[in-house]
């Protein structure tokens, strides 16, 4: 059956240093057309350090980016891949108009004909995320925070983009907003096909949207599967750690995540480890030692 | 049972609008709310509803084109201290007593609040030696210990790196490093752990309750997360298109909500058990160029009633603690229940917590 769906980006040995410091250690994964990969771990795991080496603002220090027949070269900018990035304020021109800001792509690739159709296009796109046309003349500082990270949504879906690079882009909005951006996201991939990378912290919101997931801890990709897999039966202790509960929003009932996971004393060394299958599914695959495998429950 | 706590702030009537592009966005319809000392206030509600602007308001740093229509914020700066209206105060005294000093606040975007061009340590150090007479070493220890205590690790190194250098979760972190390095009285905290996993958030939220307790810190916490509310807020005011339409303890609005949009807002919580489509509040919220007339949730509200429509509701007293506006608490309205699916989450919820209890 998998051999059916096209890889349309293809990340191998993906390696990334700061100076002394590795922060991304020799990653692959793929994500095949119209298919959503979930890349979740926490603070200062390397994800957003992934995403700007595919949209080429980080240059690897080595590894592949294959997007659909083409490798792309170190800091190659893509059209047909987009980033919405975390920090919005920061990716926000504050002395552009949202419409402006929203239309820029359109602008440097020429893609509309007539002012009208631009106007249109940009009033459209704003009201599919939730703001009104009117909203478009206003500059990034007069938005809420949730506003101005649907201006950078808008911004990305406008370019009908192959594959969408989503940075925590829900992060900041209220429940409803959530859902309404995620359906959104939902709603798009069915129209266009168009792929995503959906990277977040937050374990909950990723299982909706992705086909398969990755756990990202220190660089390292630990363990990857289907929402189902990873919930039903995850396997590496750092997955489970991370599936502790969210503060749940009953005020006497106060699970606080009670498994604390420390790298430094699990004993656990990432770099020996290497790829293993569990419950043979092709999916499903933990990176940990021979030995850890047996010990996790999992080695005949 | 009365709250009989000191008073630290009181937001009265506050009412702003700002001009932009030819109109006026009347953004904030006359918030009122009340902070008591040591304990937490959550502000929860619709993205661009005024939850940043108030609080703005209260640190007098609104935008230039914001116009303070009316009301008054009254903070109390030390215990006993006469309170004084940060809205009609010399902007100076402010600016050198208050702000970042005894009120501190940690901004929703944090890298509006970082200086890209100084190094971490540079500016913890710097935020330390403003409000404090201290050496050099001991500010850079004091700055060693606070990073230590958000999280970062290896501090030492990271102090002599440079904002871009660091993820987005970091730089959250750093700049409620910076906000405690003052001791302030008041704590304001925009959406400070969007970016953060459950176990960096549970040990942000744990230093905050630490510091409560240790030095009756007030917070006002600013958040999306109702998780997080349930979690660390005393009182919570939830807003709407510029205005707080339902307040009460956590316990009064998580376990008995009153407020269509409340209903609207706790029904969108992604249950992790159930189904695949999450539900989220029909229509867009009202833009505040014109008044909205009545209600200005009714036109989204689908158990509007027809005075909705035409007359603005009051806040109507529930009990002591609890409140909100809405015509459905009018004695003359017809019996609304709440919605299917939240009742008995709500029900859920109740069941849990008296198994918990016991
Ligand atoms: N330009 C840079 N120079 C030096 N170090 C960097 C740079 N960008 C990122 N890093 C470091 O790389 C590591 C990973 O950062 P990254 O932003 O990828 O994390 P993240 O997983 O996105 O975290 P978060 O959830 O907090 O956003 C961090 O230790 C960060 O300090
Ligand atoms: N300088 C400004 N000029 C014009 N309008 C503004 C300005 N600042 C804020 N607004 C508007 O005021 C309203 C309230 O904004 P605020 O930032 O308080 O929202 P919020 O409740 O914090 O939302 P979020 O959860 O998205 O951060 C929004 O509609 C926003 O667009
Ligand atoms: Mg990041
Ligand atoms: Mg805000």
């Amino acid at each position: 059956m998998s051999d059916e769906k096209k890889k349309l980006l293809d990340v191998q040995d993906l390696t990334m240093r700061f100076g002394q410091n590795t922060v991304v250690r020799k990653i692959s994964f793929h994500i095949n057309e119209g298919e959503t990969y979930g890349l979740v771990g926490e603070s200062g795991s390397g994800k957003s350090t992934i995403g700007k080496c595919i949209i080429g603002l980080n240059k690897p220090s080595s590894g592949t980016i294959r997007f659909g027949n083409e490798v792309l070269k170190p800091g190659q900018n893509v059209r047909e891949i987009q980033m919405i990035f975390q920090d919005p304020m920061a990716s926000l021109n504050p002395r552009k108009k949202v419409s402006d800001i929203v239309g820029a792509g359109l602008d440097i690739h020429k893609l509309c004909k007539t002012p009208q159709e631009r106007s249109e296009r940009i009033g459209t796109m704003l009201e599919r995320v939730g703001l009104s046309r009117d909203q478009g003349e206003r500059y990034p500082s007069q938005f809420s925070g949730g506003q101005r990270q649907r201006v950078g949504i808008a911004r990305a879906l406008i370019m009908n983009p192959r594959l969408i690079i989503a940075d925590e882009c829900i992060a900041a909005l209220d429940a409803s907003i959530q859902a309404q951006v995620v359906n959104l996201i939902r709603q798009i991939q069915l129209e266009t096909g168009t792929s995503f990378l959906f990277i977040s912290h937050d374990l909950s919101m990723v299982r909706y949207l992705s086909d398969r997931i990755g756990v990202l801890h220190r660089g390292f990709l630990l363990e990857t599967g289907t929402p189902d897999e990873l919930f039903s039966h995850p396997v590496h202790p750092y997955t489970r750690n991370l599936l502790a509960s969210k503060p749940s929003p009953n005020p006497i009932v106060q699970l606080r995540p009670e498994t604390r996971y420390d790298y430094e004393t699990s004993g656990i060394v990432y770099e020996n480890g290497t790829w293993h299958t569990v419950d043979g599914s092709e999916t499903h695959q933990v990176l940990c030692t021979d030995m850890e495998f047996e010990k996790w429950g999992l080695g005949k | 049972m009365a709250d009989t706590a000191e008073i630290v702030l009181e937001v009265k009537n506050l009412d702003i609008s700002f001009r932009s592009a030819g109109e006026t966005v009347h953004a904030i319809r006359g918030v009122n709310l009340i902070l008591r000392r040591g304990e937490t206030v959550a502000l929860v509600g619709e993205s661009g509803s005024g939850k940043s602007v108030t609080m703005k308001a209260a640190m007098g740093i609104l935008a230039d084109n914001a116009k303070i229509n009316g009301g008054s914020i009254l903070y109390r700066p030390e215990p006993g201290a006469e309170p004084v209206d940060l809205l009609t105060a010399d902007p100076a005294w402010v600016r050198k007593n208050i702000r970042g000093r005894s009120i501190a606040m940690v901004f929703q975007d944090p890298m509006t609040s970082l200086n890209p061009t100084m190094t971490i340590g540079a500016q913890l150090v710097a935020a330390i030696r403003a409000h404090e007479t201290v050496s050099r070493k001991e500010a850079r220890d004091r700055a060693l210990n606070l990073l230590a205590e958000v999280g970062i690790t290896e501090p030492e190194r990271r102090m002599r790196r440079y904002p871009h250098e660091f993820s987005g979760g970091m730089r959250q972190r750093i700049v409620i490093a910076i906000a405690l390095s003052c001791n302030p009285n008041l704590l304001i905290c925009d959406e400070p752990t969007t970016a953060l996993d459950v176990t960096i958030q549970d040990h942000i939220l744990e230093l905050i309750v630490s510091l409560q307790e240790k030095r009756g810190l007030s917070v006002i916490y600013i958040t999306h997360d109702l998780g997080v509310v349930a979690r660390v807020a005393d009182y919570v005011n939830v807003m709407y298109a510029g205005k707080i339409i339902e307040t009460g303890t956590i316990i009064d609005v998580f376990y008995d909500p009153r407020h269509p949009y409340t209903w609207g807002l706790l029904s969108a919580i992604p249950d992790t058990e159930s189904g695949d489509t999450l539900y989220s509040i029909p229509g867009t919220p009202p833009v505040l160029t014109k008044e909205p007339v009545g209600d200005a949730f009714a036109p989204r509200n689908p158990y509007a009633l027809e005075i909705d429509f035409k007359e603005e509701p009051p806040m109507f007293k529930i009990s002591e603690t609890h409140a909100a506006a809405t015509w459905l608490l009018d004695e003359r309205a017809p019996r609304v229940p709440r919605p299917e699916a939240l009742e008995a989450r709500i029900q859920k919820m109740r069941k849990e917590a008296a198994d918990y209890v016991r």
